[in-house]
């Protein structure tokens, strides 16, 4: 078991991988933070913007596709980082650990 | 002016924020008629949960089948699971009835709620499946000292527990008077035994699948509701808010950002609570380890914001529908028939009274039983993550020194099991006349001020030490309790203080009491220069990579 963590420590692929994938990480809890923040910042600045209607004679406001569009956002952001965790750096994870184990 | 807009935009949220995050709180209701087909339609639902925990209870044999279902729970149905943990009753009457109200606010509110999730989706949930055994401490005491460490995350745990469980007891009794007619000590006992026999007998993997039949109940009722909203309209959104703005006393003020006004402080700060709180939520992080590995893990997260975004958007098209159909029919909803008088049962009632108008008494019956059960599960959900932390972090960590056997550990979790069924029982009858809004809130507070940065601290920050992290953690658990006691959900409306008197002018603690966790920690760790902390740091490199590749981690049991 302490071969396999010196020899992963040794391996600069491992310092590598982990420095993207944590970089990948608070890059998308930034994008999150930023839709979050950026839709109660628009509540806070500019009610009117959200209370504008969709359409002339529609009472649908803009608030509404902006709000739903906010929870669809969280969701898919959450599916794209957990695909490319599983697939992609998983991958590189497992080789990292196979080298180890040669 | 323009300040004043920013002011009035943000207190709108953070009002609603500070009322609605208290969550659970159903308020004072009054008991309705009986109604049996809901006291029925919640039986069959129990002696359905007590076959599964039967049929639980035989693989329940070691600590680990107690803790964790042996770890082989899938992502799928784990998911399933926390979202059951985070849906509770009061997030399903107490924002459906807040769009009932006032419309969009509602969703800038179920928003709030949402974002903590990628943020424990793309920092948290792999390192606390590759690193943690049992608890969330066995992922912050990893390379330290484990007497305080332990004894840290045990206390930040019960705590957190202890106030998100007064609310739910609380909750229960007030539900129980409006959705089954029958009295508040019959909701208390009847929670706490049939929740202790899951947890008891069942351990996780009974708790686990309550949570999972509740949560497709639950999002299979508010579909059914939803779908039958906007089948009324055509399924079109546009018409159903048309309709909806005609006949609400607000009228087009519902499709726009409401106009309470507090500060942007507040906020921000219940932002950052519910943020950040939620990764330090005991009876979720507990959840991670239930699972095979991180790849489940991080699907379980993923599936978990999928259906709590899913459902919130339920909530809002169910809190449109209780407008369109109830306002018109004030006999049947409202107290003596008159709109002025208010709602039966309360205005967190819009949903249940909506179950009746587009599905009947039986569906009305069901949606009853869906939402008390939901409250059983949470409670059985948070008894086991407190018994995990008095019996393998107290216990057997801190008292008997890691030397405790899988036996004497899976007896004291029972043990305390029974032990927190009772005080939670106590507790509840204790609080019936109290005002419990603020406790979700604050239990939200403490996680994200005490829990949350200790856990990250001690997994990110590789010169993290004992001293800083258990320091930083008190620092922001007391504080957080502190502040809160001293804002006007507690000072006032609680202790009875006269109006104004409250000497913390927030809503939410979080933003200083988080940020002092966060200094304190780094600040003692920089300062600690002991051979101790030296012996941490050098056990750094060991604990990334198990934390970020998962060698060694903890494997799912033989069978």
């Amino acid at each position: 078991m302490q071969d396999i963590q010196d020899r992963i420590r040794a391996n600069p692929k491992f310092q590598e991988f982990v420095s993207k994938r944590n970089s990948y990480s608070i890059l998308m809890t930034i994008i999150g933070m930023i839709a979050y923040y950026g839709f109660i910042l628009l509540v806070a600045f500019d009610k009117e913007l959200l209370a504008q209607k969709l359409g002339s004679g529609m009472t649908t406001s803009l608030g509404v596709p902006l709000g739903v569009g906010v929870i669809a956002f969280t969701i898919v952001l959450t599916w794209i980082y957990v695909r490319r965790a599983n697939t992609e750096f998983d991958e590189t994870n497992e080789a990292i650990i196979r080298e180890a184990q040669k | 002016m323009k300040t004043k807009h920013i002011l009035a935009g943000l207190g709108a949220l953070a009002l609603v924020g500070g009322a609605f995050a208290a969550g659970a709180d159903l308020g004072n209701t009054t008991k309705q008629a009986t109604n049996w087909t809901a006291i029925t339609m919640f039986a069959l639902f129990v002696i359905m949960t007590l076959f599964i925990t039967k049929w639980a209870a035989a693989k329940t044999k070691s600590a680990a089948d107690f803790y964790t279902a042996g770890g082989g729970i899938t992502g799928f149905q784990n998911g399933l699971a926390i979202a059951g943990d985070y849906m509770s009753a009061a997030s399903f009457l107490g924002i459906s009835g807040l769009v009932f109200g006032s419309g969009f606010d509602g969703l800038i509110f179920s928003i709030g709620w949402l974002v903590g999730w990628p943020v424990i989706t793309f920092l948290m949930a792999e390192r606390l499946r590759n690193l943690g055994k049992f608890t969330f401490a066995d992922v912050a005491s990893y390379r330290f000292s484990q007497t305080p460490m332990r004894s840290f995350a045990a206390v930040g745990s019960l705590v957190v527990v202890a106030f998100y469980m007064i609310a739910q007891m609380v909750g229960a009794g007030q539900l129980i008077k409006v959705l089954f007619g029958m009295d508040y000590l019959y909701a208390e006992i009847l929670v706490g035994t049939i929740m202790m026999m899951y947890v008891l007998f069942g351990g996780m993997t009974a708790t686990t699948w309550v949570q999972i039949i509740k949560a497709v109940m639950l999002l299979g009722g508010a579909t059914f509701m939803a779908v039958a909203v906007l089948l009324q309209f055509g399924f079109s959104p546009e018409v159903l808010f048309t309709k909806a703005v005609e006949v609400h006393s607000k009228h087009d003020a519902i499709m726009a950002p409401g106009a309470l006004i507090k500060d942007p402080v507040s906020a921000i700060s219940v932002g950052m609570a519910l943020m950040f709180g939620t990764a330090g939520l005991p009876h979720i992080l507990m959840r991670f380890f239930t699972v095979p590995n991180a790849k489940e893990a991080r699907k379980s997260v993923a599936w978990a914001t999928t259906w709590i975004g899913y459902f919130y958007i339920l909530t809002f098209i169910i809190g449109f529908g209780a407008i369109t159909n109830l306002i018109q029919n004030p006999t049947d909803f409202y107290v003596g028939g008159e709109i002025a008088k208010g709602l039966k049962g309360g205005g967190n009632m819009a949903a249940v009274h909506l179950a009746k108008a587009v599905g009947g008494d039986l569906f009305l019956g069901f949606i009853s039983a869906v939402a008390f059960a939901t409250i059983l599960a949470v409670v059985a959900g948070l008894t086991l993550s407190g018994a995990s932390a008095v019996s393998h972090d107290l216990y057997a960590s801190v008292f008997k020194k890691g030397q405790a056997s899988s036996d004497d550990e899976l007896r004291v979790s029972k043990i305390t099991t029974i032990f927190l069924g009772i005080v939670a029982v106590v507790l509840g009858i204790a609080f019936e006349k109290e005002n419990v809004a603020y406790m979700v809130m604050l239990a939200f507070a403490i996680a994200c001020s005490g829990n949350f940065p200790v856990l990250f601290m001690s997994v990110l920050w590789k010169n993290c030490t004992t001293k800083g992290a258990v320091t930083g953690g008190f620092v922001g658990l007391i504080m957080a309790l502190v502040l809160t006691v001293g804002s006007a959900s507690v000072w006032e409306a609680v202790m009875g203080n006269p109006k104004g008197s409250a000497w913390f002018p927030y809503n939410s603690p979080a933003i200083f009491s988080m940020t002092a966790a966060f200094v304190t920690i780094w600040l003692v760790s920089i300062l600690d220069n002991s051979e101790q902390a030296k012996k941490e740091r050098a056990l750094y490199p060991a604990q990334q990579i198990r934390s970020e590749t998962g060698v060694g981690a903890a494997t799912a049991s033989a069978h």
